[in-house]
Protein backbone atom coordinates (compact mmCIF):
# COMPACT_ATOMS: atom_id res chain seq x y z
CA UNK A 1 0.00 0.00 0.00
CA UNK A 2 2.67 2.43 1.08
CA UNK A 3 5.02 1.40 -1.71
CA UNK A 4 2.25 1.88 -4.27
CA UNK A 5 1.47 5.38 -3.09
CA UNK A 6 5.16 6.36 -3.28
CA UNK A 7 5.38 5.06 -6.83
CA UNK A 8 2.22 6.87 -7.83
CA UNK A 9 3.57 10.02 -6.30
CA UNK A 10 6.78 9.86 -8.33
CA UNK A 11 4.81 9.19 -11.52
CA UNK A 12 2.54 12.06 -10.69
CA UNK A 13 5.53 14.35 -10.17
CA UNK A 14 6.97 13.43 -13.57
CA UNK A 15 3.65 14.10 -15.28
CA UNK A 16 3.31 17.34 -13.35
CA UNK A 17 6.73 18.53 -14.43
CA UNK A 18 5.88 17.69 -18.05
CA UNK A 19 2.60 19.56 -17.77
CA UNK A 20 4.30 22.54 -16.18
CA UNK A 21 6.73 22.71 -19.10
CA UNK A 22 3.89 22.62 -21.60
CA UNK A 23 1.99 25.25 -19.68
CA UNK A 24 5.03 27.50 -19.78
CA UNK A 25 5.33 27.14 -23.53
CA UNK A 26 1.72 27.11 -24.67
CA UNK A 27 0.53 30.50 -23.34
CA UNK A 28 3.57 32.16 -24.85
CA UNK A 29 2.68 30.64 -28.21
CA UNK A 30 -0.87 31.89 -27.84
CA UNK A 31 0.41 35.29 -26.79
CA UNK A 32 2.77 35.50 -29.74
CA UNK A 33 0.07 34.52 -32.19
CA UNK A 34 -2.36 36.93 -30.59
CA UNK A 35 0.16 39.70 -30.94
CA UNK A 36 0.51 39.17 -34.65
CA UNK A 37 -3.22 39.01 -35.12
CA UNK A 38 -3.69 42.36 -33.45
CA UNK A 39 -1.69 44.04 -36.19
CA UNK A 40 -4.61 43.74 -38.64
CA UNK A 41 -6.94 45.83 -36.45
CA UNK A 42 -9.91 45.95 -38.79
CA UNK A 43 -9.82 42.19 -39.49
CA UNK A 44 -12.33 40.60 -37.12
CA UNK A 45 -11.27 37.22 -35.73
CA UNK A 46 -13.49 34.42 -37.04
CA UNK A 47 -12.92 31.17 -35.09
CA UNK A 48 -15.09 28.98 -37.32
CA UNK A 49 -13.09 30.03 -40.38
CA UNK A 50 -9.83 29.24 -38.56
CA UNK A 51 -11.08 25.86 -37.41
CA UNK A 52 -12.46 24.90 -40.82
CA UNK A 53 -9.23 25.95 -42.42
CA UNK A 54 -7.26 23.70 -40.03
CA UNK A 55 -9.49 20.69 -40.48
CA UNK A 56 -10.13 20.87 -44.21
CA UNK A 57 -7.80 19.65 -46.93
CA UNK A 58 -5.69 22.20 -48.75
CA UNK A 59 -3.43 22.68 -51.76
CA UNK A 60 -0.87 24.43 -49.58
CA UNK A 61 0.83 23.28 -46.43
CA UNK A 62 0.99 26.14 -43.99
CA UNK A 63 3.51 24.92 -41.43
CA UNK A 64 3.01 28.12 -39.45
CA UNK A 65 1.86 31.59 -40.31
CA UNK A 66 4.27 32.83 -42.96
CA UNK A 67 5.94 29.51 -43.80
CA UNK A 68 3.93 27.91 -46.56
CA UNK A 69 4.74 24.98 -48.84
CA UNK A 70 2.89 25.07 -52.16
CA UNK A 71 1.98 21.52 -53.12
CA UNK A 72 1.68 20.22 -56.68
CA UNK A 73 -1.70 20.30 -58.38
CA UNK A 74 -2.65 17.37 -60.62
CA UNK A 75 -5.90 17.88 -62.50
CA UNK A 76 -7.75 16.23 -65.34
CA UNK A 77 -10.62 17.69 -67.32
CA UNK A 78 -12.22 16.64 -70.58
CA UNK A 79 -11.44 19.99 -72.16
CA UNK A 80 -7.81 20.41 -71.08
CA UNK A 81 -6.63 16.86 -70.33
CA UNK A 82 -3.98 16.25 -67.66
CA UNK A 83 -2.27 19.23 -66.09
CA UNK A 84 0.42 19.33 -63.41
CA UNK A 85 1.57 22.61 -61.86
CA UNK A 86 2.39 24.17 -58.51
CA UNK A 87 -0.43 25.56 -56.41
CA UNK A 88 1.78 28.65 -55.96
CA UNK A 89 0.38 29.76 -59.35
CA UNK A 90 -2.98 30.41 -57.71
CA UNK A 91 -1.48 32.86 -55.24
CA UNK A 92 -0.42 36.40 -55.88
CA UNK A 93 0.68 37.92 -52.56
CA UNK A 94 -2.01 36.24 -50.42
CA UNK A 95 -4.60 36.93 -53.13
CA UNK A 96 -6.14 33.90 -54.84
CA UNK A 97 -6.01 34.38 -58.60
CA UNK A 98 -7.05 32.27 -61.61
CA UNK A 99 -4.32 30.39 -63.42
CA UNK A 100 -4.22 28.98 -66.95
CA UNK A 101 -7.99 28.72 -67.18
CA UNK A 102 -8.36 27.15 -63.71
CA UNK A 103 -9.87 28.91 -60.73
CA UNK A 104 -9.52 27.90 -57.10
CA UNK A 105 -12.25 28.73 -54.63
CA UNK A 106 -11.72 27.54 -51.03
CA UNK A 107 -9.23 24.93 -52.26
CA UNK A 108 -11.74 23.62 -54.79
CA UNK A 109 -10.40 23.78 -58.35
CA UNK A 110 -12.71 24.22 -61.34
CA UNK A 111 -12.50 25.54 -64.88
CA UNK A 112 -13.11 29.19 -65.61
CA UNK A 113 -15.54 28.04 -68.28
CA UNK A 114 -17.49 26.28 -65.52
CA UNK A 115 -16.51 22.73 -66.52
CA UNK A 116 -15.85 19.95 -64.00
CA UNK A 117 -12.26 19.17 -62.98
CA UNK A 118 -11.07 15.85 -61.74
CA UNK A 119 -8.65 16.80 -58.95
CA UNK A 120 -6.03 14.25 -57.88
CA UNK A 121 -3.54 16.79 -56.52
CA UNK A 122 -0.97 16.06 -53.85
CA UNK A 123 -2.91 17.97 -51.22
CA UNK A 124 -1.87 18.43 -47.59
CA UNK A 125 -3.73 15.24 -46.68
CA UNK A 126 -2.13 13.28 -49.52
CA UNK A 127 1.29 14.52 -48.36
CA UNK A 128 0.56 13.33 -44.84
CA UNK A 129 -0.78 10.10 -46.26
CA UNK A 130 2.66 9.61 -47.85
CA UNK A 131 4.38 10.52 -44.58
CA UNK A 132 2.16 8.10 -42.67
CA UNK A 133 2.87 5.33 -45.20
CA UNK A 134 6.62 6.01 -45.20
CA UNK A 135 6.65 6.04 -41.39
CA UNK A 136 4.80 2.70 -41.28
CA UNK A 137 7.21 1.09 -43.70
CA UNK A 138 10.31 2.54 -42.03
CA UNK A 139 9.24 1.63 -38.50
CA UNK A 140 8.00 -1.85 -39.25
CA UNK A 141 10.82 -2.90 -41.53
CA UNK A 142 13.05 -1.97 -38.57
CA UNK A 143 10.87 -4.12 -36.33
CA UNK A 144 11.01 -6.99 -38.82
CA UNK A 145 14.80 -6.67 -39.00
CA UNK A 146 14.82 -7.12 -35.24
CA UNK A 147 13.10 -10.45 -35.66
CA UNK A 148 15.67 -11.55 -38.20
CA UNK A 149 18.61 -10.36 -36.08
CA UNK A 150 17.34 -11.65 -32.74
CA UNK A 151 15.85 -14.86 -34.11
CA UNK A 152 15.10 -17.22 -31.25
CA UNK A 153 16.11 -14.62 -28.67
CA UNK A 154 14.33 -12.01 -26.58
CA UNK A 155 13.13 -8.91 -28.50
CA UNK A 156 15.22 -5.73 -28.32
CA UNK A 157 14.70 -2.01 -28.87
CA UNK A 158 11.90 -0.95 -31.18
CA UNK A 159 11.00 -4.60 -31.67
CA UNK A 160 10.19 -5.03 -27.98
CA UNK A 161 8.05 -1.89 -28.05
CA UNK A 162 5.83 -3.10 -30.87
CA UNK A 163 5.78 -6.81 -30.08
CA UNK A 164 3.20 -6.57 -27.25
CA UNK A 165 0.97 -4.45 -29.49
CA UNK A 166 1.25 -6.92 -32.37
CA UNK A 167 0.58 -9.78 -29.95
CA UNK A 168 -2.41 -7.90 -28.54
CA UNK A 169 -3.89 -7.43 -32.00
CA UNK A 170 -3.28 -11.08 -32.80
CA UNK A 171 -4.49 -12.62 -29.55
CA UNK A 172 -7.11 -10.23 -28.20
CA UNK A 173 -8.52 -8.78 -31.41
CA UNK A 174 -8.07 -11.32 -34.21
CA UNK A 175 -8.13 -14.70 -32.44
CA UNK A 176 -10.84 -13.59 -30.06
CA UNK A 177 -13.27 -12.31 -32.69
CA UNK A 178 -12.44 -14.23 -35.86
CA UNK A 179 -11.57 -17.64 -34.48
CA UNK A 180 -9.17 -20.17 -35.95
CA UNK A 181 -9.23 -18.57 -39.43
CA UNK A 182 -7.72 -15.31 -38.14
CA UNK A 183 -4.45 -15.75 -40.04
CA UNK A 184 -5.43 -14.31 -43.41
CA UNK A 185 -6.92 -11.17 -41.83
CA UNK A 186 -3.85 -10.37 -39.73
CA UNK A 187 -1.98 -8.25 -42.34
CA UNK A 188 -5.01 -6.00 -42.87
CA UNK A 189 -5.79 -5.67 -39.16
CA UNK A 190 -2.19 -4.84 -38.25
CA UNK A 191 -1.80 -2.40 -41.13
CA UNK A 192 -5.08 -0.63 -40.48
CA UNK A 193 -4.37 -0.37 -36.74
CA UNK A 194 -0.95 1.18 -37.15
CA UNK A 195 -2.04 3.29 -40.13
CA UNK A 196 -4.83 4.88 -38.10
CA UNK A 197 -2.76 5.18 -34.93
CA UNK A 198 0.20 6.80 -36.65
CA UNK A 199 -2.17 9.00 -38.70
CA UNK A 200 -3.96 10.12 -35.54
CA UNK A 201 -0.65 10.97 -33.85
CA UNK A 202 0.62 12.79 -36.94
CA UNK A 203 -2.60 14.83 -36.95
CA UNK A 204 -1.87 16.00 -33.41
CA UNK A 205 1.44 17.56 -34.44
CA UNK A 206 1.26 21.32 -34.89
CA UNK A 207 0.88 22.27 -38.53
CA UNK A 208 -0.01 18.73 -39.56
CA UNK A 209 -2.95 17.59 -41.67
CA UNK A 210 -6.10 16.11 -40.21
CA UNK A 211 -5.62 12.89 -42.19
CA UNK A 212 -7.59 10.32 -40.18
CA UNK A 213 -10.26 12.91 -39.45
CA UNK A 214 -10.96 13.23 -43.16
CA UNK A 215 -14.09 11.53 -44.38
CA UNK A 216 -12.46 10.37 -47.64
CA UNK A 217 -9.75 8.49 -45.71
CA UNK A 218 -12.15 6.84 -43.28
CA UNK A 219 -14.53 6.06 -46.15
CA UNK A 220 -11.78 4.24 -48.05
CA UNK A 221 -10.73 2.24 -44.99
CA UNK A 222 -14.36 1.33 -44.22
CA UNK A 223 -14.98 0.26 -47.82
CA UNK A 224 -11.92 -2.02 -47.69
CA UNK A 225 -13.34 -3.59 -44.53
CA UNK A 226 -16.71 -4.00 -46.28
CA UNK A 227 -15.10 -5.63 -49.32
CA UNK A 228 -13.05 -8.06 -47.22
CA UNK A 229 -16.13 -8.94 -45.17
CA UNK A 230 -18.26 -9.49 -48.28
CA UNK A 231 -15.70 -11.57 -50.14
CA UNK A 232 -14.85 -13.78 -47.19
CA UNK A 233 -18.53 -14.35 -46.30
CA UNK A 234 -19.34 -18.02 -45.76
CA UNK A 235 -22.66 -19.83 -46.08
CA UNK A 236 -23.70 -19.00 -42.52
CA UNK A 237 -23.11 -15.29 -43.09
CA UNK A 238 -25.27 -15.12 -46.20
CA UNK A 239 -27.94 -17.34 -44.67
CA UNK A 240 -28.21 -14.88 -41.80
CA UNK A 241 -28.97 -12.17 -44.33
CA UNK A 242 -31.20 -14.13 -46.74
CA UNK A 243 -33.01 -16.32 -44.23
CA UNK A 244 -32.60 -14.74 -40.78
CA UNK A 245 -35.62 -16.51 -39.28
CA UNK A 246 -34.38 -19.97 -40.25
CA UNK A 247 -36.69 -22.86 -39.40
CA UNK A 248 -38.63 -21.01 -36.73
CA UNK A 249 -41.54 -20.28 -39.08
CA UNK A 250 -43.24 -21.85 -42.15
CA UNK A 251 -42.28 -20.34 -45.51
CA UNK A 252 -45.64 -18.67 -46.05
CA UNK A 253 -45.32 -16.69 -42.84
CA UNK A 254 -41.71 -15.86 -43.48
CA UNK A 255 -42.39 -14.35 -46.92
CA UNK A 256 -44.34 -11.48 -45.39
CA UNK A 257 -41.78 -10.93 -42.66
CA UNK A 258 -39.02 -10.89 -45.23
CA UNK A 259 -40.63 -8.06 -47.18
CA UNK A 260 -39.55 -5.96 -44.19
CA UNK A 261 -36.52 -7.94 -43.01
CA UNK A 262 -34.65 -8.16 -46.31
CA UNK A 263 -34.28 -4.39 -46.75
CA UNK A 264 -33.21 -4.16 -43.10
CA UNK A 265 -30.61 -6.90 -43.52
CA UNK A 266 -29.28 -5.40 -46.75
CA UNK A 267 -29.04 -1.96 -45.17
CA UNK A 268 -27.31 -3.70 -42.25
CA UNK A 269 -24.45 -4.82 -44.50
CA UNK A 270 -23.68 -1.17 -45.22
CA UNK A 271 -24.41 0.40 -41.84
CA UNK A 272 -21.54 -1.49 -40.23
CA UNK A 273 -18.76 0.03 -42.38
CA UNK A 274 -20.71 3.31 -42.41
CA UNK A 275 -20.47 3.43 -38.63
CA UNK A 276 -16.73 2.71 -38.89
CA UNK A 277 -16.33 5.61 -41.30
CA UNK A 278 -18.32 8.09 -39.19
CA UNK A 279 -16.84 7.02 -35.85
CA UNK A 280 -13.21 7.55 -36.80
CA UNK A 281 -13.94 10.74 -38.75
CA UNK A 282 -16.09 12.26 -36.03
CA UNK A 283 -13.85 11.37 -33.11
CA UNK A 284 -10.67 12.71 -34.61
CA UNK A 285 -12.25 15.80 -36.14
CA UNK A 286 -14.13 16.56 -32.94
CA UNK A 287 -10.89 16.41 -30.97
CA UNK A 288 -9.25 18.87 -33.35
CA UNK A 289 -12.25 21.19 -33.29
CA UNK A 290 -12.34 21.12 -29.49
CA UNK A 291 -8.68 21.99 -29.05
CA UNK A 292 -8.84 24.72 -31.68
CA UNK A 293 -12.02 26.15 -30.14
CA UNK A 294 -10.48 26.33 -26.69
CA UNK A 295 -7.43 28.12 -28.04
CA UNK A 296 -9.64 30.44 -30.11
CA UNK A 297 -11.40 31.57 -26.96
CA UNK A 298 -8.37 33.68 -26.11
CA UNK A 299 -8.76 35.63 -29.36
CA UNK A 300 -12.53 35.86 -29.11
CA UNK A 301 -12.30 37.42 -25.64
CA UNK A 302 -8.99 39.18 -26.39
CA UNK A 303 -7.83 38.18 -22.92
CA UNK A 304 -4.55 36.79 -21.63
CA UNK A 305 -6.26 35.20 -18.60
CA UNK A 306 -8.60 33.26 -20.86
CA UNK A 307 -5.57 32.34 -22.96
CA UNK A 308 -3.74 30.85 -19.96
CA UNK A 309 -6.78 28.90 -18.78
CA UNK A 310 -7.45 27.83 -22.36
CA UNK A 311 -3.86 26.66 -22.76
CA UNK A 312 -4.12 24.54 -19.61
CA UNK A 313 -7.35 23.09 -20.89
CA UNK A 314 -6.01 22.54 -24.40
CA UNK A 315 -2.97 20.73 -22.95
CA UNK A 316 -5.23 18.39 -21.02
CA UNK A 317 -7.29 17.87 -24.17
CA UNK A 318 -4.11 17.09 -26.09
CA UNK A 319 -3.26 14.39 -23.57
CA UNK A 320 -6.74 12.99 -24.00
CA UNK A 321 -6.29 13.09 -27.77
CA UNK A 322 -3.12 10.99 -27.44
CA UNK A 323 -5.28 8.38 -25.79
CA UNK A 324 -8.12 8.81 -28.30
CA UNK A 325 -5.55 8.28 -31.09
CA UNK A 326 -4.82 4.75 -29.94
CA UNK A 327 -8.37 4.09 -28.77
CA UNK A 328 -9.91 4.88 -32.16
CA UNK A 329 -7.30 2.77 -33.96
CA UNK A 330 -8.20 -0.05 -31.57
CA UNK A 331 -11.95 0.39 -32.07
CA UNK A 332 -11.68 0.42 -35.86
CA UNK A 333 -9.51 -2.70 -35.81
CA UNK A 334 -11.68 -4.47 -33.25
CA UNK A 335 -14.92 -3.82 -35.15
CA UNK A 336 -13.34 -4.84 -38.46
CA UNK A 337 -12.24 -8.09 -36.81
CA UNK A 338 -15.76 -8.55 -35.44
CA UNK A 339 -17.27 -8.19 -38.94
CA UNK A 340 -14.70 -10.59 -40.40
CA UNK A 341 -15.56 -13.01 -37.60
CA UNK A 342 -19.24 -12.89 -38.52
CA UNK A 343 -18.34 -13.44 -42.17
CA UNK A 344 -16.23 -16.56 -41.63
CA UNK A 345 -18.35 -18.03 -38.83
CA UNK A 346 -19.32 -21.65 -39.43
CA UNK A 347 -22.81 -22.90 -38.78
CA UNK A 348 -23.31 -24.20 -35.28
CA UNK B 1 -20.87 20.49 -45.58
CA UNK B 2 -17.46 20.38 -47.25
CA UNK B 3 -16.28 18.53 -44.13
CA UNK B 4 -18.44 15.46 -44.83
CA UNK B 5 -18.16 15.47 -48.61
CA UNK B 6 -15.74 12.76 -49.75
CA UNK B 7 -13.08 13.99 -52.13
CA UNK B 8 -12.48 11.60 -55.02
CA UNK B 9 -8.80 12.58 -55.40
CA UNK B 10 -8.01 11.80 -51.78
CA UNK B 11 -10.00 8.56 -51.95
CA UNK B 12 -7.93 7.43 -54.94
CA UNK B 13 -4.65 8.33 -53.25
CA UNK B 14 -5.74 6.74 -49.98
CA UNK B 15 -6.76 3.54 -51.76
CA UNK B 16 -3.51 3.30 -53.75
CA UNK B 17 -1.20 4.19 -50.88
CA UNK B 18 -2.99 2.06 -48.31
CA UNK B 19 -3.01 -0.98 -50.58
CA UNK B 20 0.68 -0.52 -51.45
CA UNK B 21 1.54 -0.21 -47.76
CA UNK B 22 -0.64 -3.21 -46.98
CA UNK B 23 1.07 -5.40 -49.58
CA UNK B 24 4.59 -4.25 -48.73
CA UNK B 25 4.04 -4.77 -45.02
CA UNK B 26 2.29 -8.08 -45.60
CA UNK B 27 5.13 -9.48 -47.67
CA UNK B 28 8.16 -8.07 -45.85
CA UNK B 29 6.97 -7.34 -42.35
CA UNK B 30 3.85 -9.03 -41.04
CA UNK B 31 4.59 -12.47 -42.45
CA UNK B 32 8.14 -12.71 -41.06
CA UNK B 33 7.08 -11.18 -37.74
CA UNK B 34 4.07 -13.43 -37.28
CA UNK B 35 5.97 -16.53 -38.28
CA UNK B 36 8.86 -15.54 -36.00
CA UNK B 37 6.43 -15.06 -33.13
CA UNK B 38 4.83 -18.40 -33.84
CA UNK B 39 8.21 -20.08 -34.12
CA UNK B 40 9.30 -18.57 -30.83
CA UNK B 41 6.12 -19.68 -29.12
CA UNK B 42 6.66 -23.19 -30.46
CA UNK B 43 10.25 -23.07 -29.29
CA UNK B 44 9.23 -21.98 -25.80
CA UNK B 45 6.56 -24.64 -25.68
CA UNK B 46 8.98 -27.28 -26.89
CA UNK B 47 11.61 -26.20 -24.39
CA UNK B 48 9.12 -26.37 -21.55
CA UNK B 49 7.97 -29.78 -22.68
CA UNK B 50 11.57 -30.94 -23.04
CA UNK B 51 12.33 -29.69 -19.55
CA UNK B 52 9.32 -31.55 -18.21
CA UNK B 53 10.40 -34.67 -20.06
CA UNK B 54 13.92 -34.34 -18.71
CA UNK B 55 12.55 -33.98 -15.20
CA UNK B 56 10.41 -37.04 -15.66
CA UNK B 57 13.30 -38.96 -17.14
CA UNK B 58 15.49 -37.88 -14.25
CA UNK B 59 12.94 -39.19 -11.82
CA UNK B 60 12.67 -42.40 -13.78
CA UNK B 61 16.46 -42.78 -13.70
CA UNK B 62 16.47 -42.06 -9.99
CA UNK B 63 13.82 -44.69 -9.43
CA UNK B 64 15.77 -47.10 -11.63
CA UNK B 65 18.91 -46.43 -9.66
CA UNK B 66 17.09 -46.99 -6.40
CA UNK B 67 15.73 -50.24 -7.76
CA UNK B 68 19.13 -51.35 -9.00
CA UNK B 69 20.68 -50.48 -5.66
CA UNK B 70 18.00 -52.42 -3.84
CA UNK B 71 18.53 -55.34 -6.16
CA UNK B 72 22.29 -55.16 -5.68
CA UNK B 73 21.83 -55.13 -1.92
CA UNK B 74 19.61 -58.17 -2.04
CA UNK B 75 22.06 -59.94 -4.30
CA UNK B 76 24.97 -59.06 -2.05
CA UNK B 77 23.10 -60.39 0.95
CA UNK B 78 22.28 -63.55 -0.93
CA UNK B 79 25.88 -63.99 -2.02
CA UNK B 80 27.14 -63.43 1.51
CA UNK B 81 24.68 -65.88 2.89
CA UNK B 82 25.59 -68.47 0.31
CA UNK B 83 29.28 -67.93 0.92
CA UNK B 84 28.80 -68.40 4.65
CA UNK B 85 26.86 -71.58 4.09
CA UNK B 86 29.45 -72.75 1.66
CA UNK B 87 32.29 -72.07 4.08
CA UNK B 88 30.47 -73.85 6.90
CA UNK B 89 29.84 -76.73 4.57
CA UNK B 90 33.46 -76.82 3.47
CA UNK B 91 34.71 -76.74 7.03
CA UNK B 92 32.38 -79.51 8.08
CA UNK B 93 33.28 -81.50 5.08
CA UNK B 94 36.98 -81.01 5.76
CA UNK B 95 36.54 -81.96 9.38
CA UNK B 96 34.70 -85.11 8.46
CA UNK B 97 37.29 -85.99 5.86
CA UNK B 98 40.15 -85.36 8.29
CA UNK B 99 38.66 -87.53 11.00
CA UNK B 100 38.06 -90.28 8.44
CA UNK B 101 41.63 -90.09 7.29
CA UNK B 102 43.03 -90.08 10.83
CA UNK B 103 40.91 -92.94 11.95
CA UNK B 104 41.92 -94.85 8.84
CA UNK B 105 45.57 -94.04 9.49
CA UNK B 106 45.22 -95.13 13.09
CA UNK B 107 43.52 -98.29 11.92
CA UNK B 108 46.30 -98.86 9.39
CA UNK B 109 48.91 -98.29 12.07
CA UNK B 110 47.11 -100.65 14.36
CA UNK B 111 46.90 -103.26 11.64
CA UNK B 112 50.57 -102.81 10.86
CA UNK B 113 51.47 -103.11 14.53
CA UNK B 114 49.35 -106.18 14.82
CA UNK B 115 51.03 -107.74 11.80
CA UNK B 116 54.48 -106.76 13.10
CA UNK B 117 53.58 -108.07 16.51
CA UNK B 118 52.44 -111.38 15.07
CA UNK B 119 55.54 -111.59 12.93
CA UNK B 120 57.72 -110.79 15.94
CA UNK B 121 55.94 -113.33 18.09
CA UNK B 122 56.33 -115.97 15.38
CA UNK B 123 60.01 -115.16 15.14
CA UNK B 124 60.39 -115.24 18.92
CA UNK B 125 58.57 -118.54 19.02
CA UNK B 126 60.78 -119.89 16.27
CA UNK B 127 63.84 -118.56 18.03
CA UNK B 128 62.73 -120.00 21.38
CA UNK B 129 62.03 -123.32 19.73
CA UNK B 130 65.39 -123.25 17.96
CA UNK B 131 67.17 -122.24 21.17
CA UNK B 132 65.33 -124.84 23.16
CA UNK B 133 66.30 -127.41 20.64
CA UNK B 134 69.92 -126.21 20.66
CA UNK B 135 70.03 -126.16 24.46
CA UNK B 136 68.46 -129.56 24.66
CA UNK B 137 70.90 -130.86 22.10
CA UNK B 138 73.86 -129.38 23.94
CA UNK B 139 72.62 -130.64 27.29
CA UNK B 140 72.18 -134.05 25.90
CA UNK B 141 75.49 -133.90 24.12
CA UNK B 142 77.53 -132.85 27.29
CA UNK B 143 76.37 -135.98 29.19
CA UNK B 144 75.03 -134.28 31.89
CA UNK B 145 76.90 -135.71 34.88
CA UNK B 146 76.14 -133.41 37.66
CA UNK B 147 73.78 -130.78 38.54
CA UNK B 148 76.48 -128.21 38.97
CA UNK B 149 77.92 -128.47 35.63
CA UNK B 150 74.44 -128.65 34.21
CA UNK B 151 73.47 -125.48 35.91
CA UNK B 152 76.71 -123.80 34.76
CA UNK B 153 76.10 -124.90 31.30
CA UNK B 154 72.60 -123.62 31.25
CA UNK B 155 73.59 -120.23 32.47
CA UNK B 156 76.46 -120.23 29.96
CA UNK B 157 73.98 -120.80 27.22
CA UNK B 158 71.64 -118.16 28.50
CA UNK B 159 74.56 -115.83 28.49
CA UNK B 160 75.29 -116.69 24.94
CA UNK B 161 71.66 -116.14 24.09
CA UNK B 162 71.71 -112.74 25.63
CA UNK B 163 74.82 -111.82 23.69
CA UNK B 164 73.06 -112.76 20.48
Amino acid sequence: MKKGSILNQSNFLIINRFLALLLLIMPSLVWADGGSKKDGEDEKFNPSELINHHIADSHVWEIYHGLTVHLPVIVYSEEKGFDVFSSANFYDHEEVVPYNGYIMDHDHISLESGGHVFDISITKNVLFLFIDAALLILVFTAVARGYKKNAGRAPRGIQSFFEPIIMFIRDDIAKENIGPKYGKFMPFLLTVFFFIWFGNLLGLLPGAANLTGNISVTLTLAVITLLITTFSGRKTYWLHIVDPLGKSMPWLGKIFMYLILWPVEIIGIFTKPFSLMIRLFANITAGHILILSIISLAFVFQSLAVGVVGAIFATVMNMLELFVAVLQAYVFTLLSALYFGQAVEEHH
Amino acid sequence: MALVTPDIGLIIWQLIVFLIVLFILRAFVWRPILSALKAREHQIEDSLRAADNAKEEMEQIKADNEYLLQEARIERDAILKEAKEESVHIIEHAKAETSDITSKMIQDARDAIEVEKKAALTEVKDLVAALSLEIAEKVLRENLSDDKSQKALVSKFIKDVKVN
